[in-house]
């Protein structure tokens, strides 16, 4: 099983309709949410079944115990990430512990312990198609490990396949990075704005560090004629496959708001998004043939 | 919180929304502002004002560093490193700093003292002008794992600021976000017209809750027909500060790297209005909130 990973840099530029369109094009029997901050692919997909929930713990949280601590403060001195401070007694501030153990480490009246904390769910749905996903606490950290979670849940799905669709984070840290380790093909969906081409400049500065194969495709490229050219000469300079253009489809807000896949909907996007699907497959497939291409 | 001084933070449940886009915007309409981008991993606010640099310095983090003959192999450092950025392989002592969170625990539990403290840059902070407004972007190094350091120092920054603030936060909920509204007085949350952007607002909409921070919201790329993202406010009773329309000239403009504002007398009120109105909110919850 390939597994493509559609990113952007940033949110907002239409991965998850592209991620959509793509699972509902393939027919896909796997595909995963990766944006475990703001997970959307849920909305546009149709689950009929009840999934399966199960907590995430994260890293662990300090406690203090009042009756064991002497109030020495020796812990809020060594904690680097301000997570612990004084009131009547000291307390350890929830959103700003990284669980470390530093604290309970330093404590010479053994007042602090390590205590397990849900930072997340992750919901599996497995049924005729498996769909993995998954939902962060509000102000909570570590998304990487939460990311690789919903990622294993697909690793071995119950059913043969040969592409798996997931619908990658924005920005370029920790949850990304846990999203393009072991995929096939990042597909970066791109806007045609400077912000756009700062952004994407930066994904693939990130993808190259894991020596994944990137390619690329512009959404609503005629908003920006001469962004979506630069953002093109940008591929060809650095090689990267270019797999398309999505025209701006002013329909596309109505059909996703109704539920509706854009490609349900006839006209020039969706036309595009067949075409890009097409020309990515044939290309994450075509390393299977020619494996010295890597 | 000193008088006068006031700080704004843009958020929305996902990039794309228009944050950044609004931000300058509001800055550029503001007299003696300071925009400030925490959106470390993506940093888009100095492609629009694009300000002088007039410093700039690097954040450092601080990361393990391993003397090998000191080292007797016990693995206690190893035990203690909760985020496994320490392993010992071939009786060698290996550090993976890109997952290290510099907790500097693996120092304090060596008995043999073997491991010290390095700094290693993650990325920096510029600091410059455009015309009106003072700017300051922090930019995380691709590859790296956390932008938080970064963001601390930037909102460290902005303490010693006066007048009025504006941060340009990262997208989500999670905890970059949390860090980059710590000191905020008044919090703008824009929303797409979209069920996305209607689930999106929900979320940053429980995070303002959560931390008890005083909050309105702008309503972007408004369209004729129905507005998941307006209704969604309607039925939670959230104020809507503002409503942008859909606009392909204002989306040209700000797909170009230009500042509206700056660039029509149509535009400068319509952001100028939006502020005052902010304002009055900022205020109004001062009163209640002093």
């Amino acid at each position: 099983m390939k597994k493509l990973l559609i990113l952007s840099g940033k949110g907002g530029t239409g991965k998850t309709t592209v991620a959509s369109a793509f699972i509902k094009l393939h027919n896909a029997k796997v595909y995963a949410d990766c944006d475990v901050d703001a997970p959307n692919l849920h909305l546009v997909t149709n689950q009929g079944i009840k999934p399966k929930n199960s907590d995430y713990y994260g890293l662990p949280k300090a406690k203090i115990d009042n009756l064991l601590c002497v109030r020495c403060g020796i812990c809020m001195q060594h904690c680097r990430f301000d997570a612990i401070y004084k009131a009547e007694v000291y307390k350890v501030n929830e959103y700003q512990c990284e669980g470390c153990g530093v604290c309970e480490l330093v404590c010479p009246n053994k007042a602090v312990t390590l205590q397990p904390d849900i930072a997340g769910q992750l919901t599996l749905y497995d049924d005729s198609e498996v769909f993995s996903t998954a939902q962060l606490k509000m102000g909570r950290g570590t998304s990487g490990l939460l990311v690789s979670e919903v990622k294993k849940q697909i690793t071995s799905p119950s059913i043969k396949t040969d592409l798996a669709i997931i619908d990658g984070s924005p920005g370029i840290g920790c949850p990304v990075i846990a999203s393009i380790k072991g995929v096939d093909m990042v597909l970066v969906v791109a806007e045609p704005s400077v912000s756009g081409l700062s952004d994407i400049k930066r994904i693939i500065k990130t993808a190259e560090k894991f020596q994944v194969k990137t390619a690329l495709c512009i959404n609503k490229y005629d908003l920006n004629l001469e962004k979506s050219k630069e953002i093109e000469r940008y591929c060809d300079k650095k090689q990267i496959f270019f797999a398309g253009r999505i025209p701006f489809d002013d329909k596309a807000v109505k059909v996703v708001n109704s539920g509706k896949n854009i490609v349900d909907c006839d006209g020039e996007a969706a036309e595009a998004i067949k075409d890009i699907f097409n020309s990515v497959y044939g290309r994450i497939n075509g390393y299977k043939h020619t494996p010295n291409e890597d | 919180m000193a008088e006068g001084k006031t700080q704004i933070a843009v958020l929305s449940g996902k990039g794309g929304t228009g944050k950044t886009m609004l931000s300058v915007n509001l800055a550029a309409a503001i007299e003696n502002s300071l925009y400030v981008d925490c959106d470390v991993e993506e940093p888009n606010g100095h492609l629009f004002l694009k300000p002088s640099t007039e410093n700039e310095k690097n954040v450092f983090v601080q990361h393990p560093k391993v003397c090998e003959q000191s080292c007797n192999g016990c693995r206690l450092c190893v035990k203690f490193c909760n985020f496994n950025a320490l392993a010992y392989i071939q009786e060698k002592l290996m550090v993976f700093e890109d997952i290290c969170h510099s907790c500097g625990g693996c120092a304090l539990v060596c008995p043999q003292k073997a491991i010290s403290e390095e700094d290693r840059t993650i990325g920096k902070i510029s600091e410059g002008k455009s015309e009106n407004v003072k700017v300051l972007t922090g930019v995380l190094n691709p590859g790296e794992q956390s932008g938080v350091p970064i963001i601390s120092e930037l909102v460290k920054m902005c303490r010693k600021e006066p007048g009025t603030t504006i941060i340009d936060c990262p997208p989500g909920s999670s905890c970059v976000v949390m860090d980059s509204i710590k000191d905020a007085d008044y919090c703008i949350l824009v929303a797409e017209p979209t069920i996305f952007g209607a689930s999106n607002l929900e979320m940053v909409y429980e995070l303002v809750k959560l931390f008890n921070k005083p909050f309105g919201v702008v309503l972007n790329k408004c369209l004729k027909d129905k507005n998941p993202a307006e209704e969604f406010c309607k039925e939670k009773g959230i104020t809507v500060v503002g409503k942008i329309p859909f606009d392909h000239r204002l989306g040209k403009l700000n797909g170009d790297g230009q500042i509206a504002v700056r660039e029509s007398k149509l535009y400068k009120k319509m952001f100028s209005d939006l502020y005052v109105r902010v304002a009055k909110e900022v205020k109004h919850e001062k009163v209640i909130n002093p």
